[in-house]
């Protein structure tokens, strides 16, 4: 952005905030209504949204920034691309691989086929490019999708630099000699391009390309060293993520070793309570594994070295369990068989969605409650310790460097970088073409997903709170996130001037001069400012989607709360990777949008009516929510444009896939 | 890297010599899987040679712990060089994998 545009830009940024405050600032402390409370708050609520967004937006752009070319890549740089794929049609990776191949810096192309699929590994073969499945380590543990794909690929190679690349995204071969530079600095981890559609029409009624985020917005992240990894179309240095790996590695045996410690003195009081039944022997067993775990623990919490810790309490353990081998054999014996029973229910759980080690307490209770014989609860003891042990049982590999707590790994992974001091780099370049959603079925599969992830990482990883992030680096996360709770906020800006023009109840004071005086500026500033920021680039869509898409951004945040808080499945959706059939106007998708279609034109009928027959109150408020209503059905509309959308048919290869946005993109 | 392998009691001795780094971590792994193939699933790795270790490194040696986890052993590193302390330190690593001041010091323990 070249020096006058962002001081123009920053000029217009302080003028909306300003004229932004004064208004939602006068309509907090004058203009609600509050004896109708139930509508006049919400309202005050989605506006204070709105401006708190607009402070976001306009910190984002305040260091918009474009990088001078980088330095020339250097030739020993040695570079692993990756292609991950899962079960995208073999020829759209093959035109894939043979497009890296031509990649000039040399390099070593990899695909990376979750599915391992047989047809996938000789055209593999054939191509003389190098395929990856997982290993047998990952049997029977959590996959974690694409960032368990990236992690097990990431033992499996050696170049000091990695190219990561969706399934469909054709890389140009310049795309290394073009950001390999950057590197230079030794702490640079990560250099994000852009991702561009090549399958999109002029008018992109889907909203798949998204030139305010990977242009201005991620530019302005730049400027703040916020830019993040949108999970294709980037370069990583494999230092820096395998150092997050260590990292997160040591923090998580830690935190699972002393929940799982905990665990086990609960379930040897227990069985302690009733040993004196069995006989002094055991009583003797089960009380020199109580002092073990008192001695784990206590070793634990003074910080010394949790393989010694572990190991020594496991030897005990094993000591005790020995023991008791000669006590009643018959009684052991079924009370292991009920034990195996109950492993698949077992205490330490590994969370589906996230492979963490999770001690469940309820399972803990119902284990703990149980009337174990004494070998029993040695042996519950030893499995629990066992699976969060320093070689992390529960999992494929102890050393996972991409995040794995969010369906969308990407964003938490370069959060996680950020916080441990490595800076980020966005090229604004396009550097390879993907293929966006064909249809609006699948376009909202993926938006939910990006949806949903983002607001896992908000709830399990909040940005504002994590250490190591600088303050621009807070906020610029925090602005993705927010930005998805514009769903709540679209239900209330239909709802308030519906309710106005139907039944005239007013959610402020007055409609009146007082009222145009303060919102007109902040309004005509605002666009302003979008206009100047968004200079030749199309952002209407986007703009359009974050309002028009708000079933799908209220479904993201409550079953993304729903996974987080009540534990509950995601029910994670696979983006279907094929066009799919012709069935007609999808009703079903675009219900709830339908529905405020028709309450905002009646209510727009109404209100007229009313002005009319001289029912209504005020000519300017009747006024002030028709041109409201026109608006938020203008906006709407996208949606079935979308709906009706089916891709030009001169496509034979039909695909799915892309990566990150904001809401609205 | 250079990786000798000896056997001390009941003990197997690995000693290393060279930089641990991403591109030498893979035969840090085949060495480990070969001595626990071979022997008592203990294993001391001697650091004492070794005078760099970036992430991957260490990321093999997590790797090389676990393996001896699951083959019913155990894993400990000794005589580890100022900047291997260094990078143990910087990444907590150090609170899991404690590093002996030599190899005897390291098998005492056991």
């Amino acid at each position: 952005m070249n020096p006058v545009r962002l001081a123009l830009v920053r000029v217009l940024v302080v003028l909306t905030l300003l004229a932004g405050t004064w208004y939602v600032g006068w309509r907090w402390l004058f203009s609600v209504n509050w004896s109708s409370w139930w509508i006049a708050l919400p309202l005050v609520l989605a506006e204070t949204y709105a401006l708190v967004d607009a402070f976001l937006f306009g910190t984002t752009m305040w260091r918009a920034r474009r990088r001078p070319q980088p330095d020339p890549a250097p030739d020993e740089a040695t570079v692993d691309v990756f292609i991950t794929t899962y079960n995208e049609p073999v020829e759209m990776v093959v035109a894939t691989a043979r497009a890296a191949q031509r990649i000039r810096h040399p390099h070593t192309t990899w695909i990376l086929d979750d599915g391992a699929r047989p047809e996938m590994r000789e055209a593999a073969a054939r191509l003389g490019v190098g395929y990856v499945t997982r290993s047998e380590d990952w049997a029977d543990r959590p996959r974690h999708a694409k960032a368990g794909n990236l992690n097990n690929a990431l033992f499996e190679t050696e170049g000091e630099f990695l190219l990561i690349l969706d399934a469909d995204q054709v890389p140009e071969p310049e795309i290394l000699d073009r950001t390999l530079g950057y590197f230079a600095d030794p702490e640079i981890a990560l250099v994000q391009t852009p991702q561009w559609f090549s399958n999109v029409t002029e008018s992109d009624p889907l909203g798949s390309q998204a030139p305010l985020f990977y242009g201005p917005i991620q530019q302005g992240k730049d400027g703040w060293n916020a830019a993040f990894f949108c999970g294709s179309n980037a370069v990583l240095r494999r230092e820096a993520l395998m150092q997050l790996g260590v990292v997160g590695y040591v923090r998580e045996v830690r935190e699972a070793v002393e929940d799982a410690l905990d665990a086990a003195g609960r379930i040897v009081r227990r069985a302690r309570r009733d040993a004196t039944a069995h006989g002094p022997a055991v009583v003797a067993a089960l009380d020199a594994v109580a002092a073990a775990v008192t001695t784990a623990r206590r070793r634990a919490r003074a910080g010394e070295e949790l393989g010694s810790v572990t190991y020594d309490f496991r030897r005990a353990v094993d000591a005790a369990s020995r023991a008791l081998v000669d006590a009643d054999v018959a009684q052991i014996r079924a009370d292991l068989e009920e034990l195996e029973r109950m492993s698949e229910g077992g205490p330490v759980e590994v969370d589906e969605e996230l492979g963490l080690p999770v001690v469940d307490d309820q399972s803990l209770e119902r284990l703990a409650a149980r009337d174990w014989s004494p070998l029993g609860a040695l042996q519950s003891v030893d499995q629990l310790v066992r699976a969060v042990d320093v070689d992390r049982g529960d999992e494929a590999q102890p050393v996972m460097p991409l995040a794995t707590i969010s369906v969308t790994e990407d964003m938490a992974t370069a959060m996680r970088l950020h916080s441990l001091g490595w800076r980020s780099v966005y090229h604004h370049e396009t550097l390879a073409k993907g293929l966006a959603p064909e249809d609006l079925r699948t376009m909202l599969q993926q938006r939910l997903r990006w949806a949903q992830g983002t607001m896992q990482v908000f709830l399990r990883e909040n940005p504002l709170v994590q250490r190591g992030l600088s303050l621009g680096q807070r906020l610029m996360y925090f602005a993705t996130m927010w930005s998805y709770l514009s769903g709540f906020a679209a239900v209330v800006f239909i709802a308030a001037p519906v309710i106005y023009l139907c039944f005239g109840v007013l959610p402020v004071n007055a409609y009146g001069m007082e009222f145009l005086q303060r919102f007109v500026p902040y309004v005509v500033l605002n666009q302003l400012l979008f206009m100047v920021v968004g200079y030749g680039v199309k952002t209407w869509r986007g703009h359009q989607y974050s309002l028009a898409l708000f079933p799908l951004w209220i479904r993201a945040c409550w079953t993304a709360a729903a996974n987080v808080v009540g534990g509950r499945p995601l029910g994670f959706v696979v983006t279907p990777k094929t066009r799919q059939a012709r069935t007609g106007f999808p009703w079903r998708l675009v219900l709830p949008q339908a529905v405020a279609v028709v309450v905002l034109v009646l209510a727009c009928v109404v209100g007229v009516v009313r002005l009319w027959t001289g029912t209504a109150g005020s000519a300017i408020g009747t006024g002030v929510n028709v041109v409201w209503v026109v608006y938020d059905l203008v906006v709407i509309s996208v949606i079935f444009e979308a709906a009706r959308f089916r891709a030009p048919d001169n496509h034979e290869e039909v695909a799915v896939h892309g990566d990150h946005g904001q809401a609205g993109g | 890297m250079e990786i000798t392998a000896r056997q001390e009691a009941e003990v197997q001795v690995l000693e290393c010599s060279g930089r641990l780094t991403m591109v030498t971590a893979r035969s840090l792994r085949d060495a480990v899987e070969q001595a626990l193939g071979a022997g008592p699933p203990r294993l001391v790795l001697d650091l004492g040679e070794v005078g760099f270790v970036d992430s991957s490194g260490l990321g093999a040696l997590i790797s090389a712990l676990k393996r001896a986890r699951q083959a019913g052993g155990d894993l400990r590193i000794a005589a580890v060089t100022e900047q291997v302390r260094t990078v143990l330190k910087l990444t907590n690593l150090d609170r899991v994998l404690r590093p002996y001041a030599d190899v005897p010091g390291a098998r005492d323990g056991w």
